[in-house]
């Protein structure tokens, strides 16, 4: 491409040589060349103008458009320096930690599980200056650590390690004192209960689920805390406390007398329901041996997970509780209109069916009446009761007290307190679950089973929620039945095996029972589950309370004694006289 | 004879050398290159420390490095000014075709230093990566050859540039190293901008990048991932991005202190395509600003002195070497602010670089030469000669 090829000015130019003015020259004696030359370099000027006019305005538009550049991105810098910083924070990719989690409150708004900022303790072993001396120093300050780990860790090229999920103040001014870059902090939440073990299977435990070094996620493990999570971490909920339907003292005074009575009853252990028998709501609900959920200790992962405090005997042991279940073959057969109160029953034994034979701990007459059986506890009456019942009918009562599928407690652990049921329930069953053996429940399922019956028949459902009004559950017996019922456990008390019950003050109506455990070879008398089964005022019951001792022995006496009578009843007879004037009873008389 | 020796003022054949070259050069340009490099060392006093740790030597090794660099291209920047137009020519010419041959040795000779493309020669004290020292060379050639197409009977320049730069942006794209490629098309681009090219040649143009970056796209996953990157909705908070832009938004308007940065340690590149980033952490919005001003000032005045020169080459090599410095530092900025798809380019002058400030060092000095102030034929020229050179 040559220059004269983009000129459009090149034809109308005067020609390089122009002839007139050569011969001129020639003429003249002058170099005819020197025309040219000068005709070129003419020509060169003025495409070099044209060529740097045009420059000019593009130059110009250039420097314009650098300038408008470096301004919009002075702009852009500007606009994101004026916005708010943003931690970038690996562990939370989605949507950020939401750390508001509720409390929890008893049903008087009792602070129950709180919330409580600490500090995680978190290592950049590329900051460190001296991981040697960090190493030692911290295994100084956590026993726990493990120096030569931590030495490890901070010099193998992670980038980035959580020491300590929470640390306590002290503990974090002897971390600052190490005085080592590498060595942060950051803020987050625990959880707080600030009763220690006190209702501490309701409660269940705490965890950290998604961890930021800005934030961290409170997750409940276990109990209400984690069957409420989703509703304890909802931000729609604002932090509303969710009240439960404990009562913190009456909880904490069970609590007390259980302990107390477990040591004098030489038991493994103890649980304790008590539930209003209108609303199903559980005002106290107790397992001992328990532990402190702010320290929740590890699961057993060998042996008998019963064996562990985590174990919630009230709603997830279950035991074939004995003579406790009698009420309900006596209730079925009244309500059935089989017998009344009044009609006597044969109890002689032993009662044999097949190879089996069912007998009384002592002697008893020959024939007693129904409330009689259910007073002195006979094991042949309650048989008898239960085979005019016959299985299919007695199945079906007994589910619609609940008692045949798990409580939906609401707590994660509900369903693992499923009872045991046989599963082919043949004539054999109807007469030993008659008197309570053949059929294994948590004592969470006859608390709320005897509710149903003394409440006035209708059924209901144990919740750990705070109520308004009393549940309408259907109806289980009728309210004759019902008030026949209380009538036969007030006999329990005043003419029966519970007499330690029989106080002043309140009256209480009950049934005991006292089940043999099975073991290897058979059933063991010396090892016993000793249950009451508690209603009260028995008038006009508005809370039933069970009291269930792992092999209690009372030893005041020359033989050692392992019945109800004299272990689990004195106990909840403590308990009552404790939790009534707590629960606005009023005492009807003096003890 | 003696009177004409003796008392009378030793005639001089010119200027001397070094208060003509005060007088004619672009004094505000040369303060703006002296004050970048200035914050080009401070920067590295807050943004190499970690690297420098990463790799096991002393805090402050980098900032030593890029100061003996750097005092090393601000001598070539001196000399290089003082050059006539004519001398920048011939060895911007000798320097294009020996960075060529070096470019051409590298995949036999070169090392990719783990990168993934092989764009260096590894001295030992020292690295060297050729297409640096090409850039200043292939913008001079091809303002020679432009220029020299402008003239009368010339050859075709335009042409023979053109073939060039293909033969070199594919050299570089085989690396690869599409960002050179990208500023050498970009030189190339404006130099024909600035020497006339038609406009409808313009679009046709436009239109062909176009094509080719979606060729790149799809063949590429080196490129494709960056672009997909940058039309991504949201800023990962966990890329380079997201990490500059956080450091921005921590630094504000006054920065969060000397030495108090963060990003520095979680950008691996914090001293080079991400130090915009350091600076605006630490310093702030206020020190962003001043850099902004300094390269807009060096670009605006140099284009200026340029719209006044009559010489073609002259303009053509200041407008490309002017161009091409301007837009390396707006890319860099750009992407820190996300106006851009991630492309690794660095900051001339103020990224750590080591041999390659040399060559920045080079262009700019060159640039200098090219816009001193030189009679124009103008008639300003004449009336005001006692004054100018």
């Amino acid at each position: 491409m040559s220059a004269a090829g983009f000129d459009p000015g090149a034809g109308v130019r005067s020609p390089l040589r122009p002839l007139a003015r050569i011969l001129r020259a020639r003429e003249a004696g002058e170099n005819p060349d020197l025309i040219e030359a000068e005709q070129r370099r003419r020509r060169h000027e003025a495409t070099r103008d044209k060529a740097r006019s045009r420059a000019q305005f593009r130059l110009m538009l250039l420097a314009f458009t650098f300038v408008a550049g470096f301004i919009a991105i002075g702009g852009r810098m500007a606009i994101i320096a004026a916005s708010i910083a943003e931690e970038p924070v690996a562990e939370a990719t989605g949507n950020p930690i939401i750390n508001q989690r509720a409390d929890i409150t008893d049903r008087n708004g009792r602070i129950l599980a709180t919330n409580f900022d600490t500090h995680a303790l978190y290592a950049q072993p590329r900051q460190m200056v001296n991981p040697e001396r960090a190493a030692t120093e911290l295994a100084r300050i956590f026993p726990e650590l493990d120096q030569g780990r931590l030495l490890r860790d901070f010099t193998g090229g992670r980038t980035f390690l959580w020491i300590r999920r929470q640390i306590s103040p002290e503990q974090m001014q002897a971390v600052h004192d190490i005085g080592d870059p590498g060595l942060l902090f950051g803020p987050r939440e625990m959880r707080l209960y600030p009763n220690g073990p006190v209702a501490a299977h309701i409660l269940g435990g705490y965890g950290y689920g998604r961890e930021g070094v800005n934030s961290a996620e409170v997750i409940g493990t276990a109990g209400v805390e984690r069957f409420f999570d989703t509703r304890l971490r909802d931000p729609a909920e604002g932090g509303e406390p969710l009240a439960l339907s404990i009562d913190l003292t009456v909880q904490a005074t069970m609590e007390e007398v259980l302990d107390g009575g477990m040591v004098v009853m030489n038991a493994r252990g103890a649980a304790g329901i008590l539930m209003d028998v209108q609303t199903g709501e559980i005002v106290a609900m107790a397992s001992l041996p328990d532990f402190d959920p702010n320290n929740r200790p590890a699961p057993l992962t060998t042996g008998d997970a019963a064996d562990s405090p985590l174990f919630n005997r009230a709603m997830q042991g279950v035991y074939e509780l004995g003579s406790v279940f009698k009420i309900f073959a006596a209730a079925q057969a009244l309500d059935l209109g089989l017998v009344n109160p009044e009609t006597m029953i044969e109890t002689r034994g032993p009662l044999t069916w097949g190879r089996f034979r069912i007998t009384d701990s002592h002697a008893m007459p020959n024939q007693m009446t129904v409330a009689d059986v259910i007073a002195e506890s006979s094991n042949v009456g309650a048989a008898r009761i239960a085979q005019m019942i016959g299985p299919v009918r007695q199945r079906a009562f007994l589910t619609a007290l609940g008692l045949t599928e798990a409580v939906p407690l609401q707590m994660v652990e509900a369903p693992t307190g499923a009872p045991i049921v046989q599963s082919n329930w043949s004539d054999l069953t109807t007469l030993t679950v008659g008197f309570g053996h053949g059929i294994s429940v948590s004592p969470l399922h006859l608390a709320a089973a005897y509710a149903s019956l003394v409440n006035g028949g209708t059924r209901v459902v144990p919740t750990l929620l705070r109520q308004d009004r009393p549940l309408a559950g259907e109806r289980v017996v009728s309210a004759e039945t019902s008030a026949q019922v209380r009538m036969m456990l007030r006999r329990v008390v005043t003419d029966g095996t519970a007499s330690f019950a029989n106080i002043g003050a309140y009256a209480i109506g009950g049934k005991t029972g006292t089940a043999e455990k099975p073991g290897r070879g058979g059933y063991q008398a010396n090892r016993n589950l000793a249950t009451f089964a508690s209603v009260f005022p028995a008038e006009a019951p508005r809370y039933v309370l069970i009291v269930t001792l792992d092999e209690p022995v009372e030893t005041s006496g020359p033989q050692p004694r392992r019945t109800a009578g004299w272990t689990a009843v004195p106990v909840a007879t403590e308990v009552i006289r404790r939790v009534a004037p707590l629960l606005g009873l009023r005492p009807t008389g003096t003890d | 004879m003696t009177e004409m020796v003796y008392g009378s003022v030793p005639a001089q054949a010119a200027d001397p050398i070094l208060p003509r070259w005060w007088r004619t050069i672009d004094r505000w340009t040369m303060a703006c290159i002296l004050i970048l490099f200035a914050v080009g060392l401070l920067l590295g006093l807050a943004a190499s420390p970690p690297l420098a740790a990463r790799n096991g030597l002393p805090p402050f090794y980098y900032v030593e490095r890029q100061a003996i660099f750097g005092g090393l291209a601000l001598i070539a920047m001196l000399a290089f000014s003082m050059m006539s137009p004519q001398t920048v020519r011939r060895l911007g010419v000798l320097g294009f075709v020996a960075a060529f041959g070096a470019l051409l040795a590298l995949p036999f000779l070169g090392t990719d230093f783990g990168k993934g493309a092989v764009r260096w020669f590894s001295l030992g004290f020292a690295s060297f990566q050729p297409s640096e020292f090409l850039k200043p060379g292939f913008i001079v050639i091809t303002a020679w050859l432009m220029a020299a197409a402008q003239d009368f009977d010339g050859p075709p320049g335009r042409l023979w540039s053109f073939g060039l730069m293909g033969l070199v942006v594919a050299l570089l794209v085989m690396q690869p190293d599409f960002g050179q490629a990208a500023l050498i098309l970009f030189a190339w681009g404006v130099l024909y901008f600035v020497a006339g090219a038609p406009m409808t040649l313009l679009v046709v143009i436009a239109g062909l990048v176009a094509f080719g970056g979606s060729l790149a796209y799809q063949s590429s996953e080196h490129f494709a991932r960056r672009i997909d990157g940058f039309l991504a909705a949201d800023v990962d908070p966990r890329t380079q991005i997201g990490y500059a832009t956080n450091a921005i938004q921590e630094g504000g308007f006054f920065g969060v202190g000397v030495g108090e940065g963060e990003v520095k340690w979680s950008l691996p590149d914090a001293h080079t395509d991400f130090i915009i980033a350091v600076a605006a952490e630490e310093y702030g919005l206020v020190l962003v600003l001043v850099i902004l001003a300094l390269f807009a000032v060096i670009v605006v005045r140099s284009l200026v002195r340029l719209v006044r020169e009559r010489d073609p080459f002259t303009r053509l090599a200041g407008t490309g070497l002017a161009c091409t410095f301007a837009v390396q530092a707006m890319v860099n900025m750009g992407v820190a602010v996300r106006l851009l798809p991630a492309k690794g380019m660095t900051l001339p002058f103020v990224s750590y670089g080591g041999s390659s400030i040399i060559a920045a060092g080079i262009a700019v000095g060159m640039l200098l030469a090219l816009t001193r102030t030189r009679p124009q034929g103008e008639i300003g020229d004449i009336l005001l000669r006692g004054r100018r050179g």
